[in-house]
């Protein structure tokens, strides 16, 4: 029997998108982007695909990525697939335009994995870089009951336990805890592979399935809102910068040398 | 049912001492229970807490309910959920506070979801909206390029706050409360994970939480070797080495470098950065820093809007210059 590993993966807008490009209409309390820049998976998230990849490396394993979202750019999603993953499924619905309720989403998400009949193991990445909550993994955990480890820079199974190294702050724990469970990774595991041309030209083949909320079995009181999101706003910086400019370049790194002696800072 | 009411802090134990993250939960926690005319309490999990809760009371807590259960003297997170949940559906606080440190980073989102109520996240300020009955709280987001303001629509109410957002009140020897016994029932069968082994990787020289000085390294490094000139310049001035996730990600230095919101948040009194945009996943991790000095080559990088010295420039031509005047002016 092949190993089930379920990974989540969110969809958001590139986090390394200039500075200058980052905007939020008031109004909406939405960041807005340039149609030039597209979204990516979240980052944290790429890791989880390679956690689950390497341990498909070293057994049989069967990797299925799921998703929720209010729009899907397809040729985005499709890079787990890419990079070896071998099943998509996005949950599809405007109800989760405004991601920042972790608990909505967690429910959701939780909801599919039943439907998909659950995995051995899941795996997520430790936050999203929009909203940085880091609560969806682990309120899928608590709604499904299962062991948690987070904070994981590797993942390995043995027989019926998953072995993680979970990071502490100056190291790391080793971890064990009964299948199923779920962990989350972070980007101490190391860079994910990159999609080969074979990955490729297999993703572009497969189709994913899409659901929308009204595809799974919910509790009506799980849809209560839990978050409100009052405002949204680029905070004032204030700091001035005094710029230290001399003849050239080892000029002015003096100057900034003895600037700093000048107001005792060293 | 109850009306809610009241804010309860869940307290932190470090070394057998009341946490740091207590008194800085306790001072977030008095404005609120002050403007709601209710109580301002605190639960510890442990074991001998006595002192610890007298502390607590010191420290500006009205109430402690002391939850004394030698299975509580190594941390579970399993079992501290329990007793947590326990406690709370006995008390009906309006108001939950915790620390959104390590252990807070999986107990609070788990609490709340077990609660099944909403977690404010990693919130830098709280304040009570008194006519709404609601907690505003201001929190970081899209890795500290935005706030957003956000309130929890049931009870209770949790909030989780980032460390050293709030400072500690003066601790009040002469302050009395209450100390609580609350026995709770915990087994161990609960638990779901073991530690198998503990491995420390102490990072040679100065830890960066630590140093009064950090020098940081970024993308435009370029590579590894750079980060021997960073650490001549820190051993001039005895501080700590940093480094920007880019650099981190690349190997060009250990994972334990890294500064940023997913990395450490540190403190200094000088934060000097060398070829850091200043992208505010890093600025979340070293924004509370006194001065923060940068060098970078493109004059509208984000570091220069958060820097109070700034040198446009190439590092290669800037650091070894910097360097040898530091050393200069410190050897004299």
């Amino acid at each position: 029997m092949p190993l089930t590993i379920g990974v989540l993966a969110k969809q958001v807008i590139d986090p390394d998108m200039p500075t200058a490009a980052f905007s939020i209409d008031s109004n909406a309390h939405e960041v807005t982007v340039p149609a030039t820049i597209p979204p990516v998976v979240n980052g944290f998230d790429e890791n989880a695909v390679e956690a689950a990849l390497q341990i498909k490396d070293k057994q049989e394993a069967h990797v299925t990525v799921i998703s929720s979202g209010a729009s899907f750019a397809l040729d985005v999603m499709k890079k787990p697939l890419s990079m070896g993953a071998d099943d998509l499924v996005l949950i599809q619905d405007d109800a989760f335009k405004n991601s920042i309720d972790s608990f909505f989403t967690a429910q959701l998400l939780a909801a599919a994995i039943r439907k998909l009949g659950g995995f051995d193991l899941i795996i997520c990445g430790r936050q999203a870089s929009d909203w940085d909550n880091a609560q969806v993994p682990l309120g899928v955990a608590e709604f499904l009951g299962v062991a948690c480890i987070s904070l994981g820079r590797k993942v390995e199974v043995n027989s019926d336990k998953v072995i993680v190294e979970k990071i502490i702050p100056d190291g790391y724990e080793i971890v064990e805890a009964g299948l199923p469970a779920l962990v989350t990774v972070s980007n101490e595991l190391g860079q994910p592979r990159y999609p080969t041309l074979r990955g490729i030209m297999a993703a572009t083949r497969k189709k994913p399935t899409i659901w929308t909320t009204n595809d799974l079995e919910l509790d009506s009181a799980a849809l209560d809102p839990r978050i409100k999101l009052h405002d949204l706003f680029v905070p004032q910086r204030d700091q001035v910068c005094e710029m230290i400019e001399g003849d050239d370049a080892a000029d002015s790194a003096r100057l900034l040398a003895m600037k700093l002696r000048e107001v005792k800072l060293i | 049912m109850p009306e809610p009411t009241g804010v309860l802090v869940i307290g932190d134990i470090n070394e057998s001492q009341l946490g740091s993250t207590s008194k800085e939960l306790i001072a977030a926690g008095k404005g609120i229970a002050d403007s709601l005319n209710e109580t301002l309490s605190i639960a510890l999990l442990g074991s001998s807490l006595a002192s610890i809760a007298q502390h607590a009371i010191e420290a500006g807590a009205d109430q402690v309910y002391s939850i004394d259960n030698p299975v509580l003297e190594t941390y579970h997170v399993e079992l501290h959920l329990t007793a947590l949940c326990t406690l709370i559906a006995e008390t009906t606080p309006r108001i939950v506070l915790m620390g959104r440190t390590v252990e807070g980073r999986e107990l609070a989102p788990r609490l709340a979801f077990r609660l099944g109520v909403g977690l404010a996240q990693d919130c830098l300020e709280i304040s009570m909206d008194t006519s709404t009955g609601r907690l505003l709280a201001n929190r970081p987001v899209y890795g500290g390029s935005a706030v957003a303001v956000v309130s929890c629509e049931q009870n209770p109410q949790i909030a989780a706050i980032r460390p050293k957002a709030y400072e500690a009140l003066e601790s009040d020897t002469s302050r009395s409360g209450e100390i609580i016994a609350f026995p709770i029932e915990l087994n161990s069968s609960d638990i779901k994970t073991k530690v198998i082994d503990t491995v420390k990787e102490e990072a040679a020289g100065i830890k960066l939480e630590d140093a009064r000085i950090v020098i940081a390294g970024g993308r435009g490094l370029g590579g590894p070797e750079p980060f021997a000139d960073l650490q001549a310049l820190a051993d001039i001035l005895g501080a700590g080495v940093g480094a920007s996730r880019a650099a981190v990600d690349s190997g060009w230095v250990p994972y334990s470098y890294q500064v940023g919101l997913t990395g450490k948040t540190i403190t200094p009194e000088i934060y000097i950065t060398v070829a850091i945009s200043g992208a505010s996943q890093h600025m979340a991790g070293c924004s509370g820093s006194k001065v923060i000095v940068a060098i970078n080559k493109d004059s509208e990088a984000n570091i220069f809007k958060d820097a109070k010295y700034g040198v446009v420039g190439d590092w290669e031509a800037i650091l070894p210059a910097f360097t040898e005047s530091v050393r200069e002016l410190t050897q004299n």
